[in-house]
């Protein structure tokens, strides 16, 4: 006696199917179809000229603009945005945190709000800054600072949701009001996540901080820019090196950093 | 038939795994090999079917070395043996179908396997060795939601459904309560008897070697120290075979 | 007692030490990029107008923009498909357990991190030099970008699987295509697909952008609206976006949900 698939799975399976189906034929139908430009040869060739032959002398220039001082701005620019989500996430990480907040619907609709931080986009945010502050790599870190709210609140409000709270109770049964509580219990246990999670969004501000000078916002987003428009494939090459340099170095610091916090 | 000539295995900081092992195995045989944990029953065991290479000597099965195997003829040599593990190491989130049809893997072509097409007289043999180990009903679950012994018996299903002519079994029993010991250790002399399928057997609970093997193997640092019917493993013997008395812990106790 | 007391005073030794360093850190950017209170307090009223001209949003427009805003998700999806697609391979050559020699998942692993460090933005404005403004490449920026975080995410699956139905496959004498395909692939493939619409959520969002350097979607008509100072047309497109990307969100983690 031979036996079949439950029914029930069998339908699943293929209403699955036929949903991811039917998404890729509507994407493929409407992709557009890959055309390689004259110029695209062209643009090609010379980024890799660019990258194999850098311009170095873009690289220190005591009196100008140069490659390292928009690093180092773009390195600020990421800093400070990150400091300023790491404490301005805390008031909305604690109040999404279920076990935390007054009751699920705050908790929801603060997450909700989180989201919503998230998804507006940083370019936009940027363009609203630089109306109040002007152009600059100030309006980069006001963009970055509330923007990067969304994402740290949300981690952070998850690792509130994994704590163990028996030891809040012990505190608030020994008489301590809620700020105490709060104080004594939540925070030890989710300094070492929230000290992991802030050093990975700074991984992730150090990128957008580079990108965030295409609006104007500081940063070494606009020299990219503009070497990319005026074909000067030797200053793209150098900056993207440069980029990539402060990227992995940045990267590899602050993964050591979060191992010898876990 | 298995044969060990002059089989020696040192590791790289110079742990001696086996030692000068030379032994025939016949076909048909149900042998228990006991020992010390670390003595090198692991070693022995995994070394038939090459999982673990050996540094001296020659392994080989029914004529052909499978010391000497390269390619494509280890890996027939391999789809004729069938291997039951301690952690039972079936595919959690796979069916017990697929698991069992994982074993014919080695008798069809990479395309045809990789697509899972496999021929109906596959997937019916894999249906005939889930019933003998009575699961068939089962075949259609997700691996994890069986039980430590039934997982064990899906195991034994796959090697029946590659047709193997070898079961290895390293410590199959080691993970289980004593009922589904005896479950699944009767599965494996009906296994032995009726389709006279080669059968050796890691254990380290020496009543229970007792109670089974038709010819007991005792492997002391590497050595093979005692070959012969259960007759002769007496309570002296297996004391030379741990160097030791019998504790208590190596004993499974009464069947329930 | 006394090497406990040490460490302690080490302990805190070092705590200090890291405070000050951030401090440091903190002053140094705030002096390189000249940021004020006071600049702060001065713009506020000019934002202040730019979010009132933004209210109330252009509901006309929702309809004229459908058409780009499902163009964005479409690049997302192909993206992430390519990008998924590249990934799988170059996990299993990334993960120490299926790639033997050292120097292959070595190399595979620099040339993801490589890839890693670039932003999608970035990426973008590199392409449409080469493949032109449009959604090809968008698409590209997606895939290379996806791919960078899928194979990452799965290579570390990868080598935490449970190696014993691996030994199982290499016993049953299955080749290394089959071994793979029924040792590796049943134990990540929920993972890889969870990555996958992880990336894709990412990438909805990136992709509403992209069309900033031109590279196609929405974010081409978003540069137009606001160099024209329609800013209730931003507020639309923005709106949108966040709908869109807030549906998006939530289908792909019921579906990331149901994998596990």
């Amino acid at each position: 006696m031979k036996m079949h698939k439950p029914i029930r799975k069998r339908v699943r399976t293929w209403i699955a199917i036929l949903i991811v189906l039917a998404i890729y034929i509507w994407a493929f139908a409407g992709a557009p179809i890959m055309e390689i430009k004259e110029t695209a040869i062209n643009s090609m060739k010379g980024m890799f000229t660019g990258l194999i032959h850098p311009d170095w002398g873009y690289v220190y220039d005591p009196d100008g603009e140069d490659l390292l001082r928009s690093l180092l701005e773009t390195l600020a620019i990421a800093i400070l945005g990150t400091f300023i989500s790491a404490i301005l996430c805390i008031p909305f990480a604690l109040l999404a945190a279920l076990n935390v907040s007054k009751s699920r619907s705050t908790a929801a609709t603060f997450k909700v709000v989180l989201s919503a931080i998230r998804v507006f986009p940083e370019l936009i945010l940027a363009l609203i800054f630089i109306k109040a502050v002007g152009l600059g790599p100030f309006a980069g870190i006001l963009a970055l600072g509330i923007h990067s709210i969304g994402m740290l609140g949300k981690l952070i409000a998850e690792s509130i949701e994994n704590l163990d709270l028996s030891a809040s109770e012990a505190i608030t049964a020994s008489g301590a009001n809620k700020m105490q509580t709060l104080w004594f219990a939540v925070v030890p246990e989710v300094l070492p996540a929230f000290m992991s999670y802030t050093l990975y969004r700074f991984e992730i501000s150090v990128r957008a901080a580079a990108i965030l000078g295409i609006v104007g916002a500081g940063g070494i987003g606009a020299p990219l820019i503009f070497a990319l428009n005026g074909h000067t494939w030797d200053r793209v090459g150098i900056i993207l090196i440069g980029i990539v340099v402060m990227v992995t170095t940045i990267d590899l610091i602050s993964s050591s950093i979060r191992r010898r916090i876990v | 038939m298995i044969e060990f000539k002059n089989v020696s295995k040192v590791y790289p900081n110079g742990t001696v795994g086996l030692k000068n092992i030379n032994i025939e195995i016949a076909e048909g045989d149900f042998v228990v090999i006991v020992g010390l944990s670390g003595a090198g029953k692991s070693t022995f065991l995994r070394s038939i079917n090459r999982l673990h290479e050996i540094t001296e000597g020659d392994i080989s099965i029914d004529g052909c070395s499978i010391t000497e195997a390269r390619g494509k003829p280890l890996l027939e040599i391999r789809r004729r043996i069938g291997m039951i593990f301690q952690n039972f190491n079936l595919v959690k989130r796979s069916t017990v179908l697929r698991n069992v049809l994982s074993g014919r893997v080695g008798y069809h072509s990479t395309i045809r396997t990789i697509l899972g097409l496999f021929p109906k007289e596959d997937v019916a043999l894999a249906f005939n060795a889930l019933e003998k180990v009575n699961i068939k009903e089962k075949a259609y679950s997700r691996a994890d939601e069986l039980s430590g012994g039934q997982q064990q018996r899906v195991s034994i299903a796959r090697a029946i459904a590659q047709e193997a002519k070898i079961i290895l079994a390293d410590e199959p029993v080691a993970s289980l309560d004593p009922y589904t010991t005896t479950q699944v250790m009767d599965h494996l002399k009906q296994v032995n008897e009726e389709l006279g399928i080669t059968t050796i057997v890691n254990l380290h609970f020496v009543d229970l070697a007792r109670q089974y093997a038709t010819r007991i193997i005792g492997i002391r640092a590497g050595e093979i120290v005692f070959d012969g019917p259960v007759a002769e493993a007496t309570d002296d013997v297996f004391s030379e075979i741990y160097g030791r008395q019998i504790k208590r812990d190596e004993l499974l106790g009464e069947p329930v | 007692m006394i090497e406990a007391r040490k460490r302690r005073r080490m302990a805190r030794a070092k705590r200090m030490v890291t405070i000050v360093f951030m401090i440091g850190l903190i002053w140094f950017s705030i002096l390189q990029t000249g940021v004020s209170i006071q600049t702060l307090l001065a713009g506020l009223p000019n934002m202040k107008t730019l979010v009132k001209e933004m209210f109330p949003p252009d509901w006309s427009y929702f309809i004229s923009i459908t058409e780009p805003m499902l163009a964005t998700v479409r690049m997302a999806v192909l993206g992430t498909t390519f990008g998924a697609l590249f990934a799988f391979p170059v996990a299993l050559f990334a993960s120490s357990n299926v790639a033997k020699f050292p120097l292959i998942y070595q190399i595979s692993r620099f040339i993801m991190n490589l890839i890693r460090t670039i932003p999608e933005l970035l990426l973008a404005a590199l392409f449409v030099p080469i493949f032109g403004i449009g959604e090809v490449s968008g698409i590209l920026a997606i895939t290379v970008f996806s791919f960078g975080i899928i194979a990452k995410l799965l290579y570390e699956a990868i080598e935490a699987i449970d190696p014993g139905p691996l030994e199982a496959m290499t016993a049953v004498g299955a080749n290394k295509m089959q071994w793979i395909f029924y040792g590796i692939l049943p134990q990540v493939s929920a993972h890889f697909m969870s990555y996958a619409l992880y990336s894709f959520e990412i990438n909805v969002r990136a992709a509403a952008v992209l069309g900033y350097v031109g590279a196609g979607g929405i974010g081409l008509i978003l540069n137009n609206a606001l160099s024209f100072y329609q800013y209730d047309r931003v507020l639309t497109i923005v709106l949108y976006t966040f709908f869109v990307v807030l549906l998006i969100d939530l289908a792909s983690n019921y579906v990331r949900r149901k994998l596990i």
